[in-house]
């Protein structure tokens, strides 16, 4: 029942081969027995999640179940859930909980999910290792000794060990991608717009969007479509007819035609042997799939990291001086007076990285400084967008690594964090676009960490990315591998 | 204007709250007086997740003020953060407009002084932007802690920059005063100094003619005409004497003590903020249509401009008394209402008996024109009986008494019961002469021997003896005739 997919699960709940309260507590003896070697969850319920369980039940028993009715979820702490705690892994919100949910909590709620908890991160988003978190690392299930990607390293973590069958993430510089290929499972990122940000904690506002993982593409976009959509309470998400993300999965579309886009600039120096071999085998399997590939140039790729680094602390300079002390969250216990009890709580309520990204994010914003930077990084940002119009003209998708290198150790990269930024070198450029992308396990490398492909749409391509990767998963089985236990 | 051979350089900032029922970003109510903090949704207390949704309602009052000033209203304009730290600035930024307001330019005509001294001015406007009120601290009762009430955070305003082209404290009085009368004309703003609905900030600075512009310093949070009169007049005599003994102006910002009657130091330029202004991510651009632009002129009023011209143009009226019968627009209205009743050829004895005795009596009983005992229609009715000669000037006083003190409920009813038509037969009235001149020889004689006040001795005589009723011009006339005058 833990390897089930979605649709085994909806299927077995149905019949009354299991209950919603049974498959809850199958998830959630799990976490308790596991867990604690991976630190993959921040919060865990069983009360909350008992009830939400109990009343899903009576809905399959009245009849009035839908697809998603009973089957249980975790949800990233960025995404305010009521009545559970939000904390965004950081001291600064470690005892807050919201009065509201947010629209990806409400949806999913709505169509009967259970929640089992909310899952560990980078603190308020912010690194590529899930070892900023001030409730401690998350643990990588294939290697315990190594990270499991990050900021959404908890929600990866949790489905690569099945503690959960599928997970909420958020994506702001591939925080759903890069983690899920270094756990071995599938994560997308829609396009920007296309699921409302209401209720998640901003980190850079442009760039950040909510995501799910799972351990297929199917189910990720079973769970995408039920998140997705117009929401008044987000000015950034899009009010366009609703697209439906299993279309092609259902109509067993086939990838004959299909070209795929291999930018050059992803394929040189940095990047690993063994991803290359491995992105090698995948791409030939999607060839005997019928597609083709045709080489395509990003030139502006590498500008991807400074526009990024320069734009989303700056971003989130802003967004994260709401805390201050004086509403909710941490504040000083002891201050004399306002300055003092401002410089103190922020001291306190916020780790080193939090603080490194909130000074850059000043620093690029300050007068004499806005025009070489900020201005400058926000031309960039457009240019890295043409690139990839001008590359779609000749392809329908594009394909890459994810990261330049398989999982590192916890602790290897932490005291160098310029190294930690340049190896977002691959995911960042399409947050800068607002594009959606993909990420799907193609293999290991000689040490047994997972290796992930990642596809790349062009703008509400969702249902067509999805199925490149289903079809690419029912030729290959990578994605059903599991990590012991 | 220049005082001891200095020039004065006056600009005023004002900032109008709009009258829409929520608020710019949120749905709380803008009502004003609540308890503290009843009136704040999520986003006003800046809770994480939370967005900010554009009223539309607020747009639309800008536009009715580009409208009204004849001001560009830009096709589309940008919302940017203004970033600093205070406890009633919950998110630790302001929404505000920087680069691209929603207004452009527009102007203002005031008019200074009285009688033959009065001189009319256009102030061009440089911009006006929609922005949100921060909320209130209150510094007393709390034990050397401050408390803080949100229910202003999030108020729509409309900030009003002028060009510094006023040049002495009467013409930025006049100034205010004009806006003042205009936003509450247009009906985008109550005006309500006291509630803080109406703010104004001068930039002062001085200079001696033809010199280049002076350091100007920032009078903040001005709520009376009165006050700004005073802390302008302190401000200039302040910078003027400075000046002279030789020391320079520093850039800064002051408030004006109301009980001293002073200026002082708030903050100085060295403690000036770097706002580190940004377009906000979380809102779009705000695009203004040509069609929305002419459906908002389609709703409005008739402008106090147009107005004025137009009582002169149709009624005859002078400059002078279309200007004050226009200055507000519950006068404006009230008037029109009374001629539109009267009728038009006794659109200027309406206008003497507003002006005039009306406005007399609702100062004496400090009561606005809207709290008229006396209705438009009742004063339509005398004004009227005055056209048509029922009765004389004099005798519509007592009319206008009746009337103000409710004996009556319009001037047929009241001239009728107290028997008030003016005596206009020739005859009756020669009669009476008759009667006059037989009874009071020794004046006779009087006028006949020089004596002019004589003459009026007998008219007097003659009114007595018609109990006021008799048509003065008559009187003189055929009393003139009579003694061979």
């Amino acid at each position: 029942m833990i390897n089930a997919s979605l649709t085994e699960l909806r299927t077995a709940l149905d019949a009354r081969r299991i209950s919603s309260v049974e498959l809850a507590d199958l998830f959630l003896d799990r976490i308790e027995q596991l867990d604690s070697q991976l630190n993959s969850f921040i919060t865990v319920d069983r009360d909350h999640t008992r009830r939400q369980a109990e009343a899903a039940d009576a809905r399959i028993a009245a009849g009035t179940a839908g697809p998603l009715t009973g089957i249980p979820l975790a949800h990233k702490d960025v995404f305010c859930t009521e009545g559970m705690l939000t904390t965004c892994a950081s001291k600064m919100l470690a005892n807050f909980t919201s009065p509201y949910d947010a629209h990806v909590v409400e949806r999913l709620k709505a169509a009967g999910m259970v929640t089992l908890g909310k899952t560990n991160m980078d603190e308020f988003a912010m690194g590529s290792s899930s070892e900023s978190s001030f409730f401690g690392v998350t643990r990588n299930p294939w290697n315990t000794e190594r990270i499991p990607g990050g900021s959404s390293g908890g929600s990866a973590a949790a489905v690569a060990a099945r503690l959960s069958p599928v997970a909420t993430g958020s994506d702001t510089g591939g925080s759903i991608r890069q983690p899920a290929a270094m756990t071995g499972v599938t994560g997308i990122k829609p396009t920007y717009g296309t699921v409302s940000r209401y209720g998640m904690i901003a980190y850079a506002s442009s760039f950040d969007q909510a995501g799910v993982f799972g351990a297929s593409a199917e189910d990720c976009a079973q769970i995408l479509s039920t998140m997705a959509g117009f929401d008044p309470r987000d000015s950034t998400s899009l009010e366009r007819p609703t697209d439906d993300y299993l279309k092609d999965i259902r109509a067993d579309k086939p990838l004959n035609g299909l070209r795929i886009g291999l930018p050059t600039e992803f394929f040189g120096d940095g990047l690993a042997e063994d991803i290359r071999v491995a992105l090698e085998r995948a791409l030939d399997e999607y060839r005997k799939l019928g597609a083709t590939t045709v080489e395509v140039s990003l030139p502006n790729a590498q500008l991807a990291v400074p526009a990024y680094y320069v734009l989303a602390p700056a971003e989130a300079s802003s967004n994260l001086s709401r805390f201050d002390g004086v509403r909710y969250g941490h504040r000083a216990a002891e201050y004399t007076d306002l300055d003092d009890m401002y410089r103190k709580t922020r001291s306190e309520g916020f780790g080193a990285e939090v603080k490194r990204r909130i000074l850059i994010g000043t620093y690029v914003l300050s007068h004499g400084y806005y025009d070489a930077y900020y201005l400058q990084a926000q031309k960039l940002r457009r240019l890295i967008s043409e690139d990839f119009t001008r590359a779609f003209e000749t392809c329908d998708i594009l394909a890459g690594p994810v990261t330049p290198t398989t999982a590192w150790k916890i602790g290897e990269k932490v005291d160098d964090p310029v190294q930690m930024y340049l190896s977002d070198i691959y995911t960042l450029a399409l947050n800068l676009a607002g594009l959606p992308g993909l990420s799907l396990p193609c293999g290991f490398d000689t040490g047994k960490l997972p290796v992930g492909l990642q596809l790349i749409g062009n703008h509400f391509d969702e249902a067509r990315l999805l199925n490149v990767a289903h079809r690419y998963q029912q030729v290959t089985d990578w994605h059903q591998r599991r990590p012991t236990p | 204007m220049s005082r001891n051979n200095w020039e004065v350089v006056i600009g005023l900032e004002v900032h109008a709250q709009l009258t829409t029922a929520s608020k710019i970003f949120s749905g709380a109510s803008t009502a004003f007086g609540a308890e503290p903090n009843r009136q704040t949704s999520a986003l006003d207390i800046a809770l994480p997740g939370t967005l900010p949704v554009l009223n539309r309602a607020a747009v639309e009052h800008a536009i009715r003020f580009g409208l009204a000033t004849d001001a560009h209203v830009a096709p589309k304009s940008v919302f940017a953060r203004k970033n600093y730290f205070y406890p009633d600035l919950p998110k630790g930024y302001q929404i505000s407009q920087f680069e691209l307001p929603v207004v452009q330019g527009g102007t203002i005509t005031i008019r200074i002084g009285e009688g033959d001294k009065a001189y009319e001015k256009t102030v061009n406007l440089t911009r006006a932007h929609l922005e949100e009120d921060a909320g209130k601290s209150l510094h007393e009762d709390f034990h050397e802690m401050s408390g803080i009430d949100l229910n202003r955070a999030g108020t729509p305003l409309l900030e009003i920059v002028s060009e510094p082209e006023m040049s002495s404290s009467a013409e930025a009085v006049a100034y205010a005063r004009a806006l003042h009368a205009l936003v509450r004309w247009i009906e985008i703003c109550d005006g309500n100094m006291q509630e803080g609905s109406f703010r104004c900030d001068a930039n002062v600075s001085v200079r001696r003619p033809g010199a280049p512009l002076g350091t100007r310093r920032e009078i903040k949070n001005l709520n009376s005409f009165r006050f700004l009169q005073q802390a302008i007049d302190y401000e200039i005599q302040w910078q003027i004497e400075r000046l002279e003994d030789g020391h320079s102006i520093q850039q800064a910002t002051v408030l004006f003590d109301p009980d001293k009657g002073e200026t002082r130091v708030m903050r100085s330029k060295e403690d000036a903020h770097d706002y580190r202004y940004f377009p906000d991510p979380d809102l779009l651009p705000l695009a203004i249509t040509q069609e929305w632009k002419d459906q908002i002129r389609q709703s409005m009023p008739e402008l106090p401009e147009q107005m004025k011209q137009r009582f002169m143009d149709e009624y005859g009226l002078s400059a002078y008394d279309a200007a004050t019968l226009t200055a507000s627009r519950e006068v404006a209205l009230y008037y029109q209402a009374a001629v539109d009743a009267a009728g038009s050829d006794c659109a200027k004895i309406c206008a003497n008996w507003t002006m005039g005795e009306l406005a007399a009596r609702l100062n004496k009983a400090d009561l606005e024109i809207t709290e008229s005992p006396l209705s438009a229609s009742q004063l339509a009715g005398l004004a009227q009986r005055i056209a048509d000669n029922t009765i004389s000037n004099n005798i519509g006083k007592k009319v206008f008494d009746t009337l103000w003190n409710g004996e009556g409920t319009s001037a047929d009813a009241i001239i009728d019961a107290q028997g008030l038509k003016q005596v206009t037969d020739s005859g009756a009235i020669e009669a009476m002469i008759d009667e006059v001149l037989a009874a009071n020889q020794k004046s006779v004689d009087e006028f006949k021997a020089g004596k002019q006040k004589a003459f009026n001795a007998l008219v007097g005589q003659v009114m007595k003896a018609s109990r006021g009723k008799a048509n003065p011009t008559q009187v003189n006339e055929i009393l003139k005739r009579k003694l061979g005058a």
